[in-house]
């Protein structure tokens, strides 16, 4: 059915013909996906899809993805992207928008590769300033090697390799990133969403939207944290990952604008 | 017209990289290379380029790669420990095949050694470095003159291969001060990088990767880089000889350690020796061909080193045992004097005859 009925007004008596209401994003492949049931980077990786749409960039965004469970962002994004080194993603974007600065150059990470082996690239990149935008999903755990603890496993939570429940005298507290970069002069959009009920998914959408309009305007360092269900290594099912958000993420990492331009 | 200025190692190689074309550089302070951040710095701002002071070695090198990746002509450079730290990346540039040079001004080794010259940092630079099968063209002068030509010389290189290329410099190149004629700046137009991430506009899009999971593809990724390490060997081994023809001793030597030798040779033959001398300017490719040819004649090589016996190795396997070798080196930044190398030399002589 194609959208040209659309333009004839219905007659008397018949049904209008079907007008499209929802699509696949032009920047999202007609792709499989590798992850598991109820996990959260689907609905990420979607949401970058529809805001490069949205914002016209598809011919001049370049995405670069993690080490972990997103690495194969390129299986999905139809646009230009890069691997990166564990950890080393925002010193790669850094060099890569610094060359060139006509492009849209954003960093999907999970919380080993921004807030464990990437710290040091994070914050440097982030207290330079640099005008790229990071898609931060933190969702506690690391997924691709198994299930051992993340910086941001909550205290108590166990994982492959806190097997009795992340203790704050061993591993010490779960890291606010965005807290922590907040008092950098360079960052100008920072967020934290979650995707635990459909209102929360819009928001995250307004957020990423945001920040990579942030960096179309050159105003600068983005990063949008997405709270994400990971089922299989919190050994719940998909519905109670999205409770587990609600009652024991968000009250530890609240939601909201941290920091806007102007 | 006499166009030649007095430069340090390390300012004439920065000054050669701007005028190949390089326009992106990220460094880290490191002695005895700090010259080329200081004049990196002084230096990118003039031509539109991008100086970056990286918070480290890693993130440096990374930061090299992203520019590569989007078709920028880029450079690093460091000293042994921090070329250490730099493998990981140096690794992944040679997986996703992408064009970058790196500058090692090598100093005493192993952990955090001296800021005396050293070049105990061959194995690393020609076996890879890094994890997984891969190899670097590894560049090494004896001159200032030398570093300028092979710094302007990479950056072609490595954009023919889509491969990292390595400078071989030290603590004595990067500090000496020697005349040098530098290349006129680049002012052609540098082919397309079809392959370069520079959004996706009228083509497909472009994706920069080394992780395959399918252990088939990874198979053919090692076969397609070992076919182009081949094409390198066969096209990009370079050598330089002296008085090589009827020499019965042979005296292996790079970079600075070359020049110590050249001088060594040459006191020899005055005194009615039939010494020659053979230096490897690729350490990788190493000129193995070449070096084979000269043990038809010869009946005793020698390789000199600042290092415990590295380069030795490869001269062993391109003699292949028909003739005697011998090694001769200091360490941890010692540099030999001519009249010792002209006594090891001597020495090895009396032990084979």
């Amino acid at each position: 059915m194609t959208d040209e009925g659309n333009n004839r007004p219905p007659r008397e008596g018949r049904i209008s013909p079907p007008k499209r209401v929802f699509g696949r994003p032009v920047s999202l492949k007609d792709a499989p996906t590798h992850f598991c049931a109820g996990c959260g980077h689907g609905i990420v990786h979607r949401i970058i899809a529809e805001v490069v749409d949205e914002l016209g960039i598809r011919e001049r965004v370049v995405g670069v993805s993690p080490v972990g469970c997103a690495v194969l962002g390129y299986d999905y994004w139809d646009f230009d992207v890069s691997e990166a080194a564990h950890g080393r993603t925002p010193a790669v974007a850094t060099g890569m928008k610094r060359a060139r600065p006509d492009l849209a150059v954003f960093t999907y990470q999970g919380d080993g590769d921004l807030a464990a082996i990437g710290v040091a690239e994070l914050i440097h990149a982030a207290n330079r300033g640099e005008n790229i935008t990071i898609i931060f999903v933190n969702n506690g755990v690391y997924g691709m090697t198994g299930g051992q603890m993340a910086p941001t496993t909550l205290e108590g939570q166990i994982t492959k390799t806190t097997p009795t429940g992340r203790t704050l005298r061993d591993c010490g507290a779960p890291l606010k990133i965005l807290e922590m970069i907040a008092q950098f002069p360079g960052t100008k959009y920072l967020a934290r969403t979650a995707l635990n009920n459909p209102k929360n998914v819009m928001t995250a959408k307004r957020s990423i939207k945001k920040a990579f309009k942030c960096q179309i305007d050159n105003i600068g360092f983005s990063l949008v944290e997405v709270l994400s269900p990971c089922p299989t290594y919190w050994r719940v099912s998909p519905l109670d990952s999205l409770k587990w958000i609600e009652e024991r993420m968000i009250p530890y990492f609240p939601l909201g604008e941290v920091k806007m331009p102007g | 017209m006499n166009n030649r200025v007095l430069m340090c190692g390390n300012d004439a190689m920065s000054e050669a990289a701007v005028r190949a074309g390089c326009r992106f550089y990220s460094g880290y302070p490191i002695t005895p290379q700090n010259e080329v951040t200081a004049y990196m710095a002084m230096r990118m701002p003039q031509v539109a380029g991008t100086f970056i002071q990286a918070e480290s070695e890693i993130a440096a090198i990374n930061m090299v790669f992203g520019a590569a990746a989007v078709g920028a002509r880029a450079m690093t450079s460091s000293s042994s420990p921090g070329i250490s730290l730099k493998q990981e990346g140096i690794s992944y540039l040679s997986a996703c095949e992408l064009p970058a040079v790196i500058a090692n001004v090598v100093r005493g080794g192993p952990g955090l050694g001296s800021i005396g010259p050293s070049q105990a940092d061959y194995f690393q630079a020609t076996r890879g470095g890094g994890h997984g099968d891969y190899r670097t063209i590894a560049l090494a002068p004896s001159t200032v003159q030398e570093l300028v030509d092979f710094t302007f010389l990479s950056f072609d290189l490595a954009d023919k291969y889509r491969n990292p290329v390595l400078i071989l410099s030290d603590g004595i190149l990067g500090q000496m001060m020697e005349p040098v004629v530098l290349p006129e700046p680049i002012d052609t137009e540098l082919p397309p990088k079809e392959w370069a991430l520079t959004g996706a506009r009228n083509r497909r899009p472009n994706v920069i990767k080394s992780l395959f999971l399918d252990v088939a593809l990874l198979e053919k990724l090692n076969f397609d880089l070992q076919e182009k390490y081949r094409r390198m060997e066969a096209e990009e081994t370079r050598f330089d000889e002296v008085a090589i023809n009827d020499a019965e001793v042979v005296v292996v030597a790079y970079g600075s350690v070359a020049r110590i030798c050249r001088a060594a040779v040459r006191k020899l033959r005055e005194a009615g020796e039939r010494v020659g001398l053979f230096r490897p300017i690729t350490v990788w490719p190493f000129p193995g061909v070449a070096l084979a040819r000269a043990a038809d004649t010869a009946r005793l090589f020698i390789s000199v080193e600042m290092s415990m016996g590295q380069m030795v190795e490869d001269v062993k396997l391109a003699v292949g045992g028909r003739k005697a070798v011998k090694f001769y080196g200091r360490a941890g930044g010692c540099v030999m004097s001519v009249e010792e190398v002209v006594r090891e030399i001597r020495k090895a002589m009396e032990e084979i005859t």
